[in-house]
């Protein structure tokens, strides 16, 4: 089978656009990701769109509207927050499997602000705050304290991961916000769902990513190679059984199995990576990622915060585009986003986010439900 | 009207919440006649093992403990807060989400592996037809309170 490629791929700068459509916004991010190629839509041959919240709306076909009807197969994907991630792979898939030789991916979404979902429920009782809490700082809250449970992680350990991701933001021109958050202030923030504050929380952000995939022969003829990143790695997997499973979910079991079914496709272990760009929906979730992916033994997730070799200059940078925490989280691009982001860094065209000398990055998103995908990217 | 009788005309929050001959509320589950698992509710196949047909329904316990917990001080429109998420390991296998009751909302206040226990009641607020709900919810087991 060829080696699949990215030989373009691109961003919005993500931010709130009540004023534009999921096609406009998509369309948008498609044509920066072509440009960046140097290709045209007339050169694919297959559109992959993620898109969550707008699942039977067609959402591929609005992009095309936007950049040119060529009638090539659309795919329309949604696999909750890892949407975007999902897109991706049915695209690598695709020019895995000799169908296509160039492919665009494309997420987009437009979220809205504020806590995501409503105790309105058609029929019946909405089980918010009778059968415990079910919106996504809660859950994601309880995911924190199963660590703290364990291992004694401390409120403080969870929101310097805040302190951290916010900081990287300020050097990242697509991120929502690019403000410092001191310590003293995230843990002084509007509590949410103990221990996660409103600035442990991502951002609900409009957003869109695209990229270009191309099969090893098409990049070489298209003279594609010298900016191109390989993918080495692509894996999904839903959620296995574990024990509590069905009560709450568990995103640590599924993240273990896609990240250890990544490694053995790349061949590579967490030892070898220069940069990461993980799920930190919430502060509690990237400290517990951490031993998931490997990045530490288990139980040292707290030491490792505590230790700065997750920030952009340390042993292994975590997250310096600013993360879901900072950049923003539109559900459906954030998987693309997170591609770009590694490309751009493997490219060594980060500016001053740049983690000198990256080769290898791994991408990790986890959708609520659950979806687990990690993309492991190469420098060429 | 007693407050036995306003009871019974209560729905269940949930499927698996039921009521014994005598009108005592109870919580169902299923176990695994292959592998043990315990589940909340009705199944059919085995989640765990995949098991078909060897589900044997059970009374799940009222006792448990506490796993772990958080304290919701934001939540949708128009939920009261601040509240205890809990999720509870019952004696005997199964796991449940649900408020935890009777204790203040202060992680200081809340132990991970305290002993609590279900109970029933209403669950405080109507639906949009104006229909009123049983629930369960934990509270710290009665012996440690005492």
């Amino acid at each position: 089978m060829t080696d699949v490629y990215v030989v373009g791929t691109d961003m919005i700068k993500f931010g709130r656009f009540p004023d534009r459509t999921v096609g406009s916004l998509g369309g948008e991010a498609a044509l920066l990701a072509l440009d960046d190629a140097g290709l045209t839509i007339k050169d694919m041959q297959a559109l992959y769109c993620g898109n969550n919240i707008l699942a039977n709306r067609m959402v591929g076909q609005q992009v095309l509207r936007e950049i040119g009807q060529t009638g090539i197969p659309v795919v329309n994907c949604a696999n909750a927050c890892a949407t975007g991630a999902t897109a991706f792979r049915e695209g690598w898939m695709a020019i895995k499997a000799g169908m296509y030789d160039l492919v665009l991916c494309v997420g987009v979404e437009q979220m809205g602000k504020g806590l995501l979902g409503s105790a309105e429920v058609e029929d019946g009782l909405s089980p918010e705050g009778v059968l415990g809490s079910i919106t996504t700082p809660s859950v994601f809250a309880h995911v924190g304290m199963e660590h703290s449970r364990k291992y004694g992680t401390t409120f403080e350990q969870f929101a310097k991961v805040s302190v951290k991701n916010h900081h990287h933001s300020t050097l990242n021109p697509k991120a929502m916000y690019r403000i410092e958050t001191p310590l003293e202030q995230v843990m002084a923030a509007e509590m949410i769902s103990y221990p996660n504050t409103k600035l442990m929380c991502s951002v609900n952000v409009d957003g869109a990513a695209a990229a270009v995939l191309a099969s090893e022969s098409a990049a070489k003829r298209l003279g594609l190679m010298s900016r191109a990143v390989r993918v080495r790695a692509s894996a999904l997997v839903s959620d296995p059984f574990s024990e509590r499973n069905l009560t709450t979910p568990d995103f640590n079991a599924a993240t273990r199995l896609a990240a250890a079914e990544a490694f053995r496709q790349a061949g590579l272990g967490a030892e070898d990576l220069d940069l990461v760009e993980l799920h930190d929906c919430f502060a509690t979730a990237e400290i517990v990622h951490y031993e998931n992916l490997g990045l530490c033994a288990d139980g040292e997730a707290g030491r490792l915060i505590d230790s700065g070799e997750t920030e952009l200059g340390g042993r292994i940078p975590v997250n310096v585009s600013g993360g879901l925490l900072s950049k923003g989280h539109p559900l459906g691009a954030t998987g693309i986003a997170n591609i770009y982001e590694l490309s751009t860094h493997l490219r060594g065209e980060a500016g001053a986010r740049q983690v000198e000398g990256a080769r290898i990055g791994l991408s990790h998103v986890v959708g609520l439900g659950t979806a687990c995908a990690v993309h492991v990217l190469e420098k060429v | 009207m007693t407050d036995d009788a306003a009871e019974a005309d209560l729905r269940p929050m949930v499927p698996f919440l039921k009521r014994a001959a005598d009108g005592r509320p109870l919580l169902m589950g299923s176990k695994c006649g292959e592998c043990g698992e315990v589940f909340t509710g009705e199944r059919s196949t085995c989640a765990r093992c995949a098991a078909r047909g060897a589900m044997i329904p059970v009374e799940l316990s009222t006792r448990g403990k506490l796993y772990n917990f958080t304290i919701v001080h934001r939540s949708y429109p128009g939920i009261a807060t601040p509240f205890v998420s809990a999720i509870v390991d019952l004696e005997g296998g199964g796991s449940l989400k649900g408020n935890l009751l009777g204790v203040e909302p202060d992680p200081d206040k809340l132990a991970f592996d305290m002993p609590v226990e279900v109970a029933f009641g209403d669950a405080g607020r109507a639906d949009r037809q104006g229909r009123r709900y049983l629930t369960y919810f934990f509270q710290p087991l009665a012996e440690e309170r005492a």
